[in-house]
């Protein structure tokens, strides 16, 4: 650890808070139906919408109705997106005569974008038109955002009110979060990527002649560069703050065209996790008593710090197979050193290894380095960090109710300590909420665990892996962590499009994202029918540091225990070889 | 059920145009307006002629020019119509081969240069198209460029701090050489 990554890290998190406030204010602004600056321009987009769409926006929905509008818009998105995958040869906006995308890799994109995760199987400026990347990726990476943060909304209302039957109105809450939040804070960040180097043009890929020329693995002489452009910025934009992650160009945010600058690397990964945090204090806003919004934002803190910390160490200290071969891997004022393996020269160790912790710490799964090529334990915290369940800050909005779970778990074992009936906020933790939060803690690993198993026993599957050894169990691993948790990002040596890995993972996203959103809402749909206890001596507060502290413990325990098995199998088992050797 | 299928179909449809139809479309329109350069992807032209992208590396293994850093894309390094990184593993055996390849290579190159090789010399870049190189690594080749080009050790040095960017407000990113500036600098630089 040295100077420059403590500063680096620290720039970061001291923005990255001071902007929490605002954000949050406006947002909760937004969420209460109060009037922002941006109302006399998007207020009559927003009443023309619901005229033409036939919703009363005053109408509040039961959370059966509220999750069966959730699910039917979603299963819209997937069949759409499938769809102009299979015919963009026939549609405009093709300038590179991009083929049909084959039907099991379209699946597997389709519920990818549909479900906040954007895991990429596909190669983007190899296999998706300008209109497929607009028309389905880019709408994607909003309304699935958007979809997140309105299930928060309706569990937050759960706690709001009392002895009420609805939580809240579905398509409003969508369509305020597209147009109010993302829309306005896409268009500023794009254009400031643009301002960066990050492309934004419909023009199709550009010839240019090599300086010197070059052989091909045939060894043909080659003495032109192909370079594939496109309207990158205004997606790049939407899938850092949108916790989406999929990239324009196959390796995302590595891509100099995605991320040309050390600002524009600052911007993205700031967005990466803006929104996230921001909500914490949306939440404490809306709850009246910003206290615990503080609270949560803390346990997020305490958990990403140290992981931030122990990444960027094990990443600066390098290779140790390369200082036997007598490599220079001491960070200077000339380089950064370390394991430069699979990162850009301009980001070095520090925005590395920042970008790995706040991607998977938040679903984000947007990449500027190839996590694959990590250290062994470089590699464990992004894996780790996508097996908490995506509570660390988490996708925009899932995070945050994802959180309300263990929260609620929290709450409960602390209840029985004390011996004192469980409450959260002023409503009784009963039986039907902890079945649920249980269930929302307890799918993603079990799809994670079951997964890997499977993928390491099928012979289809074992095909997929590149490196030898544990790290070939790591790949695995990290990939149905990653999409068993809706995170996006890979140890991308795996082959995954393959018809396995594309229906494995398929299925694999699908569940980990709606079989949480159903509990979630069936959480905000129990608790808006319960009264409003008040404080009194036997309530326990849970904006105090004993109780962030036992929070974070319950999230560490539940996530330390499962998986640290799996863990030992892989990254751990390489790193003692590395060590040994 | 009926009346939120009706809404889902007409709100997604609205919200596809929005944002993935205008808001697009606005952007591409402010970018053309004020950053049109950058927004078709910072291009060089050397005689009416594309000859490359100030953020897109190009493969150098001349000893006269400066190298960057190794590219796994295929079916040839520094493909920019498909990014790759290496994605190696840190104990894959194969991972040291390509390391003491490179290695070897630059030795070979210079044989009386004793510094111990920049890591970044012998590692892939993430996206297989990195454009630039630390300092460490560019100071490196010094000795063998200016060798081979017959120039001073000088004239090679302000070329590359030339084309070198620092850190955002002294703080952020790492200080990088643009490598293909360099060698064209190179280039047209007289003995």
């Amino acid at each position: 650890m040295n100077w420059n990554n403590i500063i680096q890290g620290g720039i970061y998190l001291v923005v990255l808070v001071l902007l929490v406030k605002p954000l949050g204010t406006y947002m909760a602004r937004i969420y209460e139906g109060k009037p922002t600056g941006l109302n006399i321009w998007l207020g009559p987009i927003e009443r023309l919408t619901y005229r033409l769409s036939g919703i009363n926006p005053e109408i509040s929905m039961p959370w059966k109705t509220y999750a069966v509008a959730v699910m039917i818009f979603n299963i819209i998105g997937i069949v759409v997106v499938y769809i102009i995958q299979r015919l963009q040869m026939h549609l405009p906006l093709n300038p590179m005569s991009m083929p049909p995308v084959t039907p099991d890799l379209a699946f597997n994109t389709a519920v990818s974008f549909a479900t906040n995760t954007n895991w990429q199987s596909y190669g983007g400026e190899t296999t998706l038109s300008y209109f497929t990347q607009m028309l389905t990726l880019t709408v994607q990476n909003f309304v699935s955002a958007a979809t997140g943060m309105a299930v928060l909304v309706a569990v937050i209302r759960g706690f709001i009110q009392k002895q009420t039957e609805t939580i809240g109105n579905f398509w409003v809450d969508l369509v305020r979060s597209t147009l109010y939040i993302l829309l306005p804070l896409a268009i500023i960040f794009s254009i400031v990527l643009v301002s960066q180097g990050a492309v934004q043009t419909f023009a199709p890929s550009v010839k240019a002649a090599l300086i010197e020329t070059t052989k091909d693995v045939t060894g043909k002489v080659m003495s032109e560069q192909m370079i594939a452009l496109g309207p990158a910025a205004s997606q790049i934009a939407i899938k850092q703050l949108g916790t989406n992650g999929g990239g324009f160009f196959n390796v995302n945010s590595a891509h100099p065209f995605e991320n040309p600058t050390p600002l524009s690397n600052f911007l993205e990964v700031l967005a990466i996790l803006l929104i996230a945090a921001a909500l914490c204090y949306t939440f404490g806003y809306m709850v009246k008593d910003k206290r615990q919004g503080w609270a949560i934002l803390a346990a997020m803190l305490i958990i990403f710090i140290p992981c931030l910390w122990l990444c960027t160490h094990v990443e600066q200290q390098g290779n140790p197979l390369l200082s036997k071969l007598g490599i220079d891997q001491r960070s200077s004022a000339m380089q950064p050193g370390g394991n430069m393996e699979g990162k850009e020269s301009r980001f070095g160790i520090a925005n590395s290894a920042l970008w790995a912790t706040a991607t998977t710490a938040a679903s984000n799964g947007s990449v500027n380095s190839m996590h694959d090529s990590y250290m062994p334990l470089g590699g464990l915290i992004p894996m780790w960090l996508m097996q908490l369940g995506e509570v660390i800050f988490g996708g925009v909005g899932s995070g945050l109710y994802g959180m309300i779970a263990f929260i609620i778990v929290a709450v409960f074992i602390s209840g029985l300590m004390i011996g004192r009936t469980p409450e959260y906020l002023g409503k009784k933790i009963e039986a039907y909420e902890m079945k649920m939060a249980s269930l929302m803690i307890l799918i993603p690993p079990m799809i994670v665990l079951i997964g890997t198993a499977v993928s390491v026993i099928v012979p289809a599957a074992k095909s997929s892996i590149l490196n030898p050894g544990p790290h070939g169990f790591s790949e695995v691993l990290y990939a149905f962590s990653s999409a068993g948790n809706n995170n996006g990002s890979a140890f991308a040596g795996l082959t995954t499009n393959t018809l396995f890995y594309n229906i494995a993972q398929g299925l694999a996203m699908f569940f980990a994202r709606y079989w949480l959103i159903i509990p979630a809402l069936a959480i905000a749909g129990s608790l808006s029918r319960k009264k409003i206890v008040p404080v009194s001596q036997g309530t326990l507060p849970t904006h105090t540091p004993l109780f962030i502290v036992f929070l974070v413990m319950v999230i560490l325990i539940v996530g330390a225990l499962t998986f640290i098995p799996a863990l030992a199998l892989g990254p751990i088992a390489e790193h003692l070889m590395l060590t040994s050797l | 059920m009926f009346k939120e299928l009706r809404s889902a179909i007409s709100v997604f449809i609205i919200l596809t145009i929005i944002t993935g139809i205008l808001y697009p479309l606005f952007v591409t329109g402010i970018a053309k307006a004020f950053f049109h350069t950058k927004a078709n992807g910072s291009l060089i032209y050397r005689d009416g002629k594309i000859i490359g992208s100030a953020l897109i590396g190009q493969p150098f293994d001349d000893p006269k020019y400066l190298w960057g850093r190794l590219s796994a894309t295929s079916p040839v390094p520094y493909n920019s119509s498909s990014s790759l990184g290496s994605n190696i593993g840190p104990s894959n055996p194969l991972f040291l081969e390509t390391v003491k390849a490179r290695i070897e290579k630059l030795r070979a190159a210079d044989p009386k240069n004793k510094v111990p090789i920049p890591v970044d010399l012998v590692t892939s870049s993430a996206s297989g198209l990195d454009p630039h190189i630390s300092l460490a690594g560019a100071y490196y080749q010094i000795s063998r460029i200016a060798k081979h080009r017959g120039l001073s050790v000088n004239v090679v040095k302000n070329i590359i701090d030339r084309n070198t960017n620092g850190r955002l407000f002294g703080l952020i990113g790492e200080p990088v050489v643009n490598v293909l500036k360099v060698n064209m600098d190179l280039d047209s630089s007289k003995k």
